[in-house]
């Protein structure tokens, strides 16, 4: 809700606002005195373990925890007997962070102990007797939607032949009568359609139809922090816990919600965060923490290891997709048509709807259809990952747009321009769009120097382009004026990015005063209303949005504050360059009062000045993105280079221009870890056999080059600067350009990920196989 | 667990020969702590040898250089000598994991690990590296082949360790190399390993070479063959193509996380052929 | 399990503590001496966000027994500022804006300076091949390199200044 109501006018000129001032909790940061999720301690703390499943699927017979709970030095022992379920609690959530009567998979939490230290608590682990029977287990996506796969739950159903008609052999293998009638027991937990239009006729309306089908392997966002928490519960029900998280605001709810808590009663505190990415926009070990402190009377801090990060936490999903395009001669694009199968782990909610509605949303299509399949497995329950879909569906779409540019001998900036989506575009999963940027950073990326560099053999380029929503969601701001005329502003949101920063020059600018006048700190859950996680790249957006807004409720009050120190109504009182001034001549010839000038006489006018701001944002603007990369690949080893890498991202308004490149460069290089070497490598047994960073392979700094990088700004009318969240579609092109740039200079497209050499060695024998017959 | 720090090779080789249960030898650690830390292992007694004597000297002897079990990769490195003699030991050394890992894993301590993958022990075969055990009898000589027998498995005693590796004088008009493919640029474990020394004589004939190969089998294979074909010849294109093909078909791997099988296959004769032509260069000199 | 004594020197400070023989020297700092500092992002020698310095050699922490650090000169990110006056690579990061979660940071400043103290005036490709031990999953590594590579010049700038 605005404040006035004049409509939002954006600035066309700023001061401080795009500039790049170092941030406030950088000293802290490079000296090591930032507090992040384990280097917090509490006076009798305990060290938590959690028991874990070794088997992928198993029901669970008995747990004996009497030997555990008779080790010195162990206080509590937990099992799910500990944690009931609570009337409107998320029996989902809560499964997954104790198992009930089955492990769902390796690595499921079964039970966990808390002990004087961690010598004990890993001795009374193994003191922990659990029987299990084994059940045949399934982690593959096409494996498990089959009606013969092991089920998981037995309460989702599906309805194969009703389905079949519209997908027909989306089972791979199945032949439609061989499919049984009815509903029945079925790991396909969802199925989501968008689009508009006649498919069919679109089809036979197009010159050249490029289909293929494509699969993507799971990934782990891969923060460098594991997750850790400290939790505190008095006898009298009163309980704290400071926590890395993305959401101390979802946690308290969450975890009050599940262990039968009134939410007033928790206070959360939001230490430092090693990273999140999504993954840690919900909580593993946070409702395991408070119930071992409330059985053992002590607090418990449980950190995890690297090993239970990548074994029990949230990687995204796996894909298997098919995606068909049909265009005309001439580049337009007549039809398109996707089907995206997800598995999210052992519970429903993988992010199929999100990617289906992503997949097309950078073209303007007149007939389109995308359907997609939540499936579950036997593996851990996905979390959110960047832009949650929509970079497995944006590399088969970009792939087939790849190979029409290719097929139509079109350059492939300039086929992405013939179909880019504008204002005023019908999008393939509804809405219409206002102004939008990708147009722009299409012609930015054709006008980069990067474009022009002569390519030498066994080399190639590959080009994509990328799109996220963006969200706004529940936010509180509150900014406190000090008796010295500095501010202090208390977010809700926590600081992943960069963004407190960022706070301090909306603030700043709105007020006029000096960036290092204003101090941002992100509140704990006692000292302000709602607010949504940080996540959906929604921070710079809507905290932003609350920031200004809460400033301009700040400059409201210190002109009321002049008009009374100056006896003139409130409405000849303007504010202008960090100062209350007589609003034109007739107001009176007083001298403007600065922002310390008030403060200093506030107790004598009123008391204290605050402002803030409570709201449910929306009016969030999406980002669009063109990535080119330049590839040199190995043709006797299959091992790939990445010589050259430019994003080229609509911001809307860079409020900090070094954290906004900062988010083109980091998304862009877990996309380029995400198709050469990142991926859940599961045995036959269904355990997960990479778990550690030696064998789950991320970019290190010597795989990578410089990654050039250019802002284009589009104002966003939403927000009161034009600024559009920019963290997430970063991590959308780059699967497709990258493997559109090796297709380019193998000659062979990919259609699985990652791209890993023996793959890209094998396609490249097998194409001089096919060219020697 | 016990932690243990002697002062002398005796006291050493006094506290493994007593020990009951399992016992680890603690040099740079990289690998231990690792294998401690995942559950792999728990060991009764942990001996740190860092303490005795001589374990971090370099010396020259016999025109050769004898390398003590606590010198550390980048120690190693700095050395100016060694590498001027046995480039590809100490290049292949060089990649054992990162900056951090250089300062603290040695050379010894990757061979007694015995990993198939072990970076170092191609490029120790083909210098014709001698290991110095010690033990409970007087100490003796071991070609380094000898000392790994099967993943994880060396063929050194109850209370023996090794105390020292010997690297030859390098004949005159020798090279060698070592290469390695991993997927990333860095950090990785070896998928394969290949190591090539040669020995040219006034004409540029190759008089004498030696071939290992590594992470291709449960430890590095000595590809007599492929020195043989080496041998008698200049190494000119059709040598170096047909000591692909011998390596190729003397690889063993296995599919695993790291690599397939045909993969490993393929790229044993791709690198073979690399490292003998960079052998080649620096025998040349 | 029987208790080590160790006396040690950390930031040039005598250090005297307890551990257990299986104990890492990471332990030790973060949870014996509330050196909270280093990080533990894998404990298995991969990411080296528990980098530090042994008699001035780069290692990474959770691969050090804290038993093993006895008589020796640790350098932890607690000791490379000298007082409130940054170290020229701890400016360098704040103005590339060479961080954003910060996890990794500590593990790269030491990491850097190491470098630096070796090699004065590195490439791109030394600076990267130097640091792959050093993981970061939020910058891309883009704006670390130019952080160091702009140190090591305006560090030869000063050299040159205070020599002349």
């Amino acid at each position: 809700m605005p404040l006035d109501t004049k409509p939002n006018v954006i600035p066309t000129t700023f001061k401080t606002v795009g500039t790049r001032p170092v941030r406030p909790d950088g000293v802290d940061k490079v000296t090591g005195r930032a507090r992040f999720g384990a280097d917090m301690q509490a006076p009798g703390m305990l060290v938590g373990r959690v028991l874990r499943s070794p088997h992928a699927h198993a029901r669970i017979v008995k747990i004996d925890t009497s030997k555990a709970e008779a080790l010195p030095g162990v206080k509590a022992v937990i099992t799910s007997k500990d944690m009931p379920a609570q009337e409107g609690c998320d029996m989902d959530v809560l499964t997954n962070v104790m198992a009930r009567d089955k492990a769902l998979y390796d690595g499921h939490a079964v039970a966990a102990v808390a002990a004087v230290d961690a010598a004990v608590a890993r001795k009374a682990l193994k003191l922990i007797k659990v029987d299990y029977k084994v059940l045949p287990h399934v982690t593959d996506v096409d494996e498990a939607m089959k009606p013969d796969a092991p089920i998981l739950h037995a309460h989702i159903e599906h309805e194969y032949q009703q389905d079949l008609l519209e997908t027909a052999g989306h089972v791979k293998g199945k032949k439609e009568r061989t499919l049984p009638k009815g509903k029945r027991p079925s790991n396909i937990a969802g199925r989501y359609e968008f689009g508009h239009g006649d498919i069919k006729k679109g089809f036979a309306e197009a010159d050249v139809i490029v289909e293929h089908e494509f699969t993507t392997e799971a990934t782990h966002q891969g923060y460098i922090e594991p997750h850790a928490c400290l939790a505190s519960v008095s006898s009298d029900g009163w309980a704290e816990m400071w926590v890395c998280t993305q959401g101390h605001f979802m946690v308290r709810d969450v975890c009050a919600k599940l262990l039968g808590l009134d939410v007033s009663r928790l206070r959360v505190t939001a230490s430092e965060i090693g990273g999140g990415f999504g993954g840690k926009t919900t909580v593993f070990i946070e409702p395991v923490a408070l119930a071992l402190s409330r059985k053992a009377g002590k607090p418990v801090k449980i950190v995890m290891s690297r090993e239970e990060v990548f074994r029990a936490t949230g990687p995204t999903s796996s894909a298997s997709m098919k995606v068909k395009i049909g265009a005309k001669r001439d580049g337009t694009f007549t039809a398109a048509d996707a089907i995206l199968k997800f598995q999210g782990g052992a519970f429903p909610g993988s992010p199929v709807e999100m990617g289906a509605m992503c997949a097309f949303a950078c073209y303007d299509l007149r007939n389109v259809r995308i359907i997609g399949y939540d499936v579950v497995t036997n593996r851990p329950k996905q979390a959110a990952y960047r832009a949650p879909g929509a970079p497995m569906a944006a590399f088969a779409v970009e792939a087939c747009v790849g190979e029409l540019s290719e097929k139509l001998k079109m350059d492939a900036i300039d086929i992405r321009l013939k179909n880019a989506a504008k204002e005023g575009t019908v999008s393939s999963y509804g809405p219409t769009f206002g102004p939008v940027g990708l147009v722009e950073t299409l012609q930015a990326a054709k006008a980069h120097k990067n474009y022009k560099v002569k390519l030498g053999p066994n080399q190639g380029r590959g080009v994509a382009s990328g799109f996220w929503f963006n969200f706004g969601g529940q936010t509180c701001t509150t900014l406190n004026l000090n008796s010295d005329g500095t501010l202090g502003l208390a977010v809700g949101t926590p600081d992943i990015g960069g963004s407190r920063a960022s706070m301090c020059l909306m603030a700043a600018e709105e007020l006029g005063i000096a960036y290092d006048d204003v101090r941002t700190i992100v509140a704990d859950t006692g000292s302000l209303g709602y607010n949504d996680i940080s996540e959906g790249s929604r921070v710079t957006f809507s905290s932003g949005l609350a920031t200004i807004n809460a400033a301009r409720d700040c400059k409201k009050k210190l002109c009321q504050r002049a008009a009374m120190i100056w006896g003139i109504p409130e409405e000849a009182v303007e504010w202008k360059d960090g100062h209350a001034r007589p609003a034109g001549a007739n107001a009176g010839n007083f001298e403007p009062l600065s922002i310390k000038e008030l403060a200093a006489k506030a107790s004598g006018t009123g008391g204290p000045i605050a402002g803030h701001f409570e709201v449910n944002a929306d009016g969030a603007g999406p980002s669009f993105a063109t990535h080119v990369v330049d590839v040199e690949v190995d043709p006797e080893t299959g091992a790939m280079k990445v010589l050259r890498y430019l994003v080229v991202q609509d911001a809307g308004k860079a409020i900090h221009p070094d954290y906004v490149e900062g988010q083109f460069q980091g998304g862009a290089v877990q996309g380029i870890g995400w198709v050469l070497n990142e991926e859940y490598i599961y045995g036959a047994d269904g355990r997960l056999q990479n778990p550690g960073f030696l064998d789950y392979r991320i970019p290190v700094c010597s795989d990578v080059p410089m990654i050039d990088t250019v802002i284009v700004e589009v104002p966003n009318p939403g927000h009161p600067y034009g600024v559009r969240g920019v963290g997430e579609t970063s991590i959308v092109p780059p699967l497709a350009a990258v493997a559109n740039a090796v297709s380019a200079a193998m000659g062979v497209r990919a259609t699985t990920l990652p791209m890993s050499p023996p793959k890209v060695l094998a396609a490249l024998e097998n194409k001089m196989r096919k060219a020697a017959d | 667990m016990r932690y243990e720090a002697p002062d002398t090779i005796k006291a050493a080789v006094g506290v493994l020969s007593k020990a009951r249960g399992t016992s680890r030898i603690l040099a740079g650690g990289t690998d231990l702590l690792v294998q401690m830390r995942s559950g792999m292992l728990e060991p009764d007694l942990i001996v740190d040898i860092k303490k005795i004597p001589g374990m971090f000297d370099i010396t020259s002897e016999k025109g050769g250089y004898r390398i003590g079990a606590a010198v550390s990769g980048a120690e190693l490195g700095e050395h100016p000598k060694v590498r001027k003699f046995w480039p590809g030991v100490v290049e292949a050394v060089e990649l054992i994991g990162s900056t951090q890992i250089q300062g603290r894993a040695t050379m010894v301590g990757n061979l007694c690990n015995a990993s198939p993958a072990a970076d170092s022990v191609p490029a120790l075969i083909t210098a014709g590296a001698v290991a110095r055990v010690v033990g409970p009898k007087r100490a003796r000589n071991v070609p380094v082949e000898e000392i790994a027998i099967a993943p994880g498995k060396t063929s050194l005693k109850k209370g023996e360790f090794v105390a020292s590796i010997f690297l030859p004088k390098p004949k005159a008009r020798s090279g060698e190399a070592y290469l390695r493919f991993i997927p990333r640029t860095e950090m990785d474990i070896a998928v394969v390993g290949a190591g090539v020394s040669l020995t040219l004589n006034a004409k540029g004939k190759c008089t004498d070479a030696r071939v290992a190969l590594g992470a291709v089998g449960p430890r590095a294979i000595v590809v007599d063959k492929a020195a043989a074909a080496l041998i008698g010849t200049t190494v000119d294109k059709a040598t170096l193509d047909k000591l692909a093909e011998i390596c190729s078909a003397a690889a063993k791997p296995i599919d695993d996380k790291r690599g397939t099988k045909a993969f490993r296959i393929k790229v044993a004769g791709v690198l073979a052929r690399r490292a003998a032509a960079i052998a080649l260069k620096r025998a040349k000199g | 399990m029987g208790a080590v004594h160790i006396s040690t020197t950390i930031n040039g400070d005598t250090v005297e503590y307890i551990c257990r023989p299986d104990e890492s020297l990471l332990d030790v700092l973060r949870d014996r001496l509330g050196m909270t500092g280093s990080k533990e992002g894998c404990g298995t020698g991969d990411c080296g966000a528990c980098s530090v310095t042994i008699d001035g050699r780069l290692v990474c922490s959770c691969l050090v027994l804290g038993a093993e650090a006895g008589g020796h000169e640790i350098e932890t990110i607690e000791g490379m500022a000298d007082g409130d006056k940054l170290h020229p690579l701890q400016q360098s990061f704040l103005e590339h804006a060479a961080l954003q979660c910060g996890i990794c940071t500590p593990g790269f400043l030491i990491a850097a300076r190491s470098l630096l103290e070796r090699n004065p005036d590195p490439t791109e490709t030394e600076v990267r091949y130097w640091l792959a031990g050093n993981l970061c999953r939020c910058t891309g590594y883009d704006k670390i390199v130019r952080a160091v590579m702009d140190t090591a010049k305006d560090m030869k700038k000063k050299g040159r200044r205070n020599a002349a």
